[in-house]
């Protein structure tokens, strides 16, 4: 048989995860799929009748390839584990609740919730889309957590159980969200009722039915206690506070206005003077925390806040006696004999006590090469086991190690306290109405001493600075949406402006500016033709080595059908495999007797087909495109660093690359970048820090904008003030002009709320203020300030060509 | 006209019913996640499609 005969075949894609594959390589049910893993799921669905889940969505699974093994949940017996990560602990039956990465469609949702078909002990699942949370209730005599686990992780939504989660889950999920969302619904019910009550008052019905004012006034008192007392105590609370620390923020004149508005309309009420300004109180009060709602737009899917501990397993196994049982990392002595799987991570410095080791540190470093480690060798913590499995002696305790010892550093403690360009403001807002108040109640005491009480409290109800306090929550609001549509995620409002402030820009390297997926591969050597990558294709498809699947992918081509007859690995090698007849040795230099050409010491993986030795693949760290033109777009206004954990080898790419007078650093720890960024700092520079990984962690808590790198936010980023999708990297231009631009909007926000206040604050001073006038005013202005901001917010980011 | 009285109070009544129906959806987390209920409610009725399959 000629073994590079090819057979024509059509493209089509994978039934389950939507990849493509070839028509008739892997069919069941007269439906293709890409793997292996993908049927499985497929099969799995189909005999549980649950085959509904591809009929809402086109290809909704995850693709199963990727993955070499499925992930290892035995830990879950462990009673001590059990009982962190479970919430409830019944009679006969076990309640949890899981956090599953991949869930992103309605077929998702429809599959969790009908996971009582899948397995009868399930009594019900609920999914909670927007944190990607399942709850499941279960019979625990007939499903254990680890069976549930494994049940899910057959079906593709394998759970994500680690040390940070277990511990969150027990909290009250954002009681401060509820509690918003019931003042606003206090402060909304009220709103409407007074603003009708008042009406009779301000059409003068009053005046002919004088018996019902009086009680629609009263009425109206009793509606504003429960807006201004509970509704509105938050402004109270804070506006003490900030006095208590004598400096004005923008609670304080706010509480003033508040309280004069409510103490002058009682007085009218009680002495029966007139009607009060009841509903500009009200609706006050009511736009105020709808503009903090809108500033509140959170990601509840996202964690900004995960250290380490979010990262490392929950159980490692660890030899007691003569076997090998799971146990809590927290346990972990020195000396400790412990035992790693494929994809477990290591949870604490170690030494390899096995011949080797493929220790990949993507989630530290970014590197996503893993490296070889050797009998003896000293391993840091935080890496994941590729292959086989090894074992390792403890040498420190976890919270001891290399890397999680940067979480004992005061950069994670207070971070520095940033004055917001609000609080600037009410500083001299609040000095100049109290100011214009007190001339005025001093002028009308000379002229006509009963008006000078209704003057000083007209002032401060008119100059209540709601529409000031509006724009800037909505401006950012929006500002938060824009950048969230274009996959950066910010934890708060106030990164925008601390964006504002800064003038340094430093990379991490590995994994931020470079790819982190298989781009980096080039063939070195004679050109392969399409039958030979054909064959190197097959051969590497039963390779569990991360590095086989980039090589994979590489050599995809089309129309051939080969068939893997042996496969043979050999750990911390290469493998062997005979394709349609033919051998084929891959692996490392050493393996296939061949000189290393050592360039750049990018790693290789060479390759022979039959005895004819064809050349290496090469590792080589390529840079994310347009990245100069980012670079080009940011240079008039940032100084560049870059922070590299690796050698300098890289150094004159680098410098090519970066405008001049940028600092290139090598060699650093993760302890040196945090170092260097409070060295940065202290010559008075402001500093965005962009990582990936956890040896930035420290670099990114320290400076005053961390964003971390992901290339899915989904998955594990460490803690930062904003999560950016890596395939976004190269608008970070735009998202700082945008927010440069809403600062404009800010002011020039500010400039029409304090016009608004001047004709309001005239007409006071004059005497003249009537409550008609104020329901008027003072909605009117807020609403102006709320689509002003808004529109002009969407407008500049259409205008910058962000979505 | 005091059945104005009346009627102000009345509507003030139902329309604190409502504020209280509304407090209780907050706490037992109606608007924690405002994404899969609107899928939920497209899903075939379970129930009904089984016995459908035993009809057939």
């Amino acid at each position: 048989m000629n073994p590079l005969k090819t057979i024509a075949k059509t493209e089509t894609k994978c039934y389950h995860c939507g990849e493509d594959c070839l028509e008739g390589k892997l069919t069941f049910d007269e439906h293709n799929f890409c793997c292996n893993g993908c049927k499985t799921v497929y099969e799995i669905l189909s005999s549980n009748d649950l085959c509904d889940y591809y009929s809402m969505e086109n290809t909704p699974g995850f693709t199963i390839k990727d993955k070499a093994e499925h992930s290892i949940f035995d830990y879950l017996d462990n009673e001590s584990i059990k009982r962190e990560v479970l919430d409830f602990e019944g009679e006969g039956f076990q309640k949890v609740t899981l956090y599953i990465p991949n869930v992103h469609c309605s077929s998702c949702i429809w599959l969790l919730e009908n996971l009582d078909r899948l397995n009868p002990a399930v009594l019900d699942s609920v999914i909670n889309f927007s944190s990607k949370k399942l709850t499941v209730n279960y019979k625990s005599d007939e499903l254990s957590l680890r069976q549930l686990a494994e049940m899910l992780d057959s079906i593709g939504y394998g759970p994500q159980i680690n040390l940070k989660d277990a511990d969150d889950s027990k909290k009250p999920q954002k009681a401060f969200d509820k509690q918003l969302l019931i003042k606003m619904g206090i402060a909304g019910f009220c709103f409407g009722n007074v603003m009708l009550l008042s009406f009779p008052d301000y059409l003068g019905i009053a005046g002919v039915e004088e018996e019902y004012s009086s009680f629609f006034r009263y009425l109206s008192l009793a509606l504003s206690i429960p807006v201004v007392f509970y509704a509105g105590s938050e402004y109270f609370t804070s506006a003490l506070k900030s006095a208590k620390q004598k400096f004005a923020n923008i609670d304080v004149p706010i509480a003033i206005g508040l309280l004069a508005l409510f103490a002058r309309s009682t007085y009218e009420v009680i002495a029966d003077v007139g009607p009060g300004y009841f509903d500009s109180l009200v609706g006050l009060v009511f736009f105020l925390l709808i503009g903090k709602w809108f500033q509140s737009k959170t990601y509840a899917a996202l964690s900004f806040d995960r250290d380490y501990q979010s990262y490392f397993p929950l159980a490692v196994q660890k030899r007691i006696d003569d076997a090998f049982a799971p146990v809590p990392v927290k346990e972990l002595k020195k000396g400790d004999e412990v035992l790693l799987r494929n994809g477990e991570v290591l949870p604490a410095d170690a030494i390899l006590i096995d011949d080797h080791a493929s220790i990949d540190y993507s989630f530290v470093t970014g590197e996503s090469v893993p490296v070889a480690r050797k009998k003896g060798d000293y391993v840091y913590a935080g890496g994941r086991q590729v292959g086989k499995q090894v074992r390792f002696v403890i040498q420190k305790e976890v919270s001891q190690s290399y890397l999680t010892q940067l979480w004992n550093n005061d950069a994670f403690g207070e971070k520095e306290t940033h004055t917001k360009l609000i609080d600037k403001v009410s500083r001299y807002f609040t000095i100049v109405v109290l100011l214009i108040a007190v001339i005025s109640a001093i002028y009308w005491q000379q002229t006509d001493p009963s008006q000078t009480w209704l003057v000083f409290t007209a002032v401060l109800i008119i100059a209540c600075p709601c529409a000031l306090a509006l724009s800037t929550p909505f401006t950012v609001g929006s500002v938060m949406r824009v950048f969230g549509r274009n996959h950066f995620y910010l934890k708060n409002a106030d990164v925008i402006e601390k964006l504002n402030a800064t003038n340094t820009i430093v990379f991490d390297k590995t994994g931020t500016i470079t790819e982190t997926q298989g781009e980096a591969l080039k063939f070195c050597g004679p050109a392969l033709s399409e039958a030979e990558k054909a064959l190197i294709n097959t051969a590497v498809a039963s390779s569990t080595h991360p590095l086989s699947r980039w090589i994979k992918q590489f050599t995809e081509v089309k129309g051939f059908d080969y068939t893997i007859e042996s496969f043979e690995e050999i750990e911390g090698k290469g493998f062997i495999a005979v394709v349609s007849g033919l051998t084929i040795k891959v692996g490392s230099a050493k393996f296939l007797g061949v000189e290393k050409t050592n360039i750049n010491n990018a790693t290789q993986v060479h390759v022979s087909i039959g005895d004819d030795y064809k050349g290496y693949f090469s590792f080589e760290a390529t840079y994310r495109k347009g990245l100069t033109n980012l670079l080009d777009a940011l240079k008039s206004k940032f100084n560049f660093q870059v922070l590299s954990g690796d050698n300098d080898k890289e150094a004159e790419r680098l410098e090519s690359m970066f405008p001049e007078g940028s600092v290139l650093r090598f060699n650093q720890s993760p302890e040196d970048k945090l170092k260097a960024i409070k060295e940065i700092q202290t010559k008075g520079n402001a500093v965005i820090m962009l990582g990936d990984g956890l040896n930035d962690a420290g670099a990114l808590q320290q400076s005053k904008v961390g964003i971390a790198i992901t290339e899915d936010v989904s998955l594990f980023s460490p803690a930062s003030d904003a999560i950016l999708k890596a395939s976004n990297l190269m608008d970070l231009n735009k998202f700082i002009k945008l927010a440069h631009e809403g600062r404009k909007v800010v002011v020039a926000s500010f400039i029409l709320s304090l016009l608004y206040n001047c004709v309001g604050i005239s007409l006071a001073v004059a005497g003249e203020l009537t409550p008609l006038f104020a329901a008027i005013l003072m909605p009117l202005s807020s609403i102006s300030v709320v689509v002003f901001t808004t529109v002009s917010v969407n407008l500049i980011s259409k205008k910058i060509k962000l979505k | 006209m005091s059945v104005i009285l009346v009627l102000i109070l009345v509507s003030l009544v139902v329309a604190i019913a409502f504020l209280t129906a509304f407090f209780w959806a907050v706490k037992s987390g109606q608007f924690d996640d405002t994404y899969s209920p609107s899928v939920r409610m497209l899903f075939e009725d379970r129930v009904k499609k089984e016995k459908e399959a035993k009809n057939d």
